[in-house]
């Protein structure tokens, strides 16, 4: 019979188990670890790895996204994604659509990584004074090295969205600033055909439960509790941002993958 | 009657400029779709809304 073994067809014997197939500890069969003794069926894509062991540059992305499944992996690859904004939703954002196996982000920051980012960035201290869309590309790169990313570092507004956005699949408005959230979201759904998927409430301590998606406009989801601004007394903390971060980042993939219900 | 976030409201006719102002909302915050067609904010103080129409009203507050 026939299975395919690390993206090469193979044939191999009737009855044969996972643990045939050679020296591997982990065995990934349709998104789903199985156990070493499992039976091997005709037909199976197997992704086989050894711990410890660096794997070449093709297996590599076999490794990547196996646990992700293939229908699935296939139909990410393909997509773009324009994230607006680098800071606590986006550059958490990024990392997420990045591990889920989005082919291509395109993102856009007018800022420099500070030491205040890294309470709910996903920024390091050796990010300190780099440009946020280099600080996020270099990140994305380590995540997954086989990621296209294209970086604008430049103040967005209603001037110059639309033609930047035109090229994704879908909008992320991760910016932090009310007035430029709603300027965003107004362009882009006046003058383009694309979904956005925007953040609006997710500071303080709240609980996490009263953060949820919405479709409130024809093609506009919004992520958050919709209630509580970032103010004096009430700041922006890692887990909540990254909850409604979260949100968005599924809310993403469930839209390139078809599924439109929040 | 006018139906606003999904709420029925006996209102006269009025532009939307004006009912946003009249009902707490920032205006610079807001995004907002008239009988499913997103409406510029050029267009807020232009817009009347009549009865029978449906609005939906976003507004956004800060953090990010």
């Amino acid at each position: 019979m026939q299975i395919i073994l690390n993206g090469k067809p193979i044939e191999i014997n009737d009855c044969l188990k996972a643990c045939d197939l050679g020296d591997y500890d982990i065995f990934v069969r349709n998104g789903y670890g199985i156990d070493s003794k499992s039976q091997l069926c005709d037909g199976d894509s197997i992704v086989a790895v050894k711990k410890g062991q660096m794997p070449n540059e093709d297996n590599l992305k076999q490794m990547l996204f196996a646990r992700n499944g293939q229908v699935f992996s296939k139909k990410l690859d393909k997509a773009c994604v324009c994230i607006c904004g680098l800071g606590g939703l986006g550059s958490n954002i990024a990392a997420m659509l990045a591990r889920a196996g989005v082919g291509k982000l395109i993102l856009v920051d007018f800022d420099i990584v500070d030491p205040t980012n890294l309470n709910r960035q996903n920024y390091f201290v050796q990010d300190i004074g780099f440009k946020k869309t280099f600080a996020t590309q270099r990140l994305l790169k380590q995540i997954n090295p086989f990621i296209k990313t294209v970086t604008y570092d430049m103040y967005l507004n209603s001037e110059n969205c639309v033609e930047i956005a035109n090229n994704a699949d879908v909008v992320v408005e991760a910016f932090d600033n009310p007035a430029c959230k709603a300027e965003l979201v107004n362009t882009i759904l006046a003058s383009t055909n694309k979904i956005v998927v925007a953040a609006s409430g997710m500071a303080g301590i709240g609980s996490g439960n009263i953060i949820k998606t919405s479709k409130v406009l024809n093609r506009l989801y919004l992520c958050g509790d919709s209630e509580t601004e970032t103010k004096e007394g009430v700041s922006l903390v890692s887990p909540r941002v990254n909850i409604c971060a979260g949100h968005q980042a599924n809310t993403v993939i469930r839209l390139l993958l078809g599924e439109t219900e929040c | 009657m006018i139906k606003v976030n999904g709420e029925l409201k006996n209102l006269d006719s009025i532009s939307l400029l004006d009912y946003l102002n009249n009902n707490g909302y920032n205006v610079k915050v807001v995004a907002v779709e008239l009988n499913g067609e997103i409406i510029k904010k050029s267009e807020y103080v232009n817009t009347c809304l009549h009865d029978g129409d449906s609005v939906e009203i976003v507004s956004f507050v800060g953090g990010g």
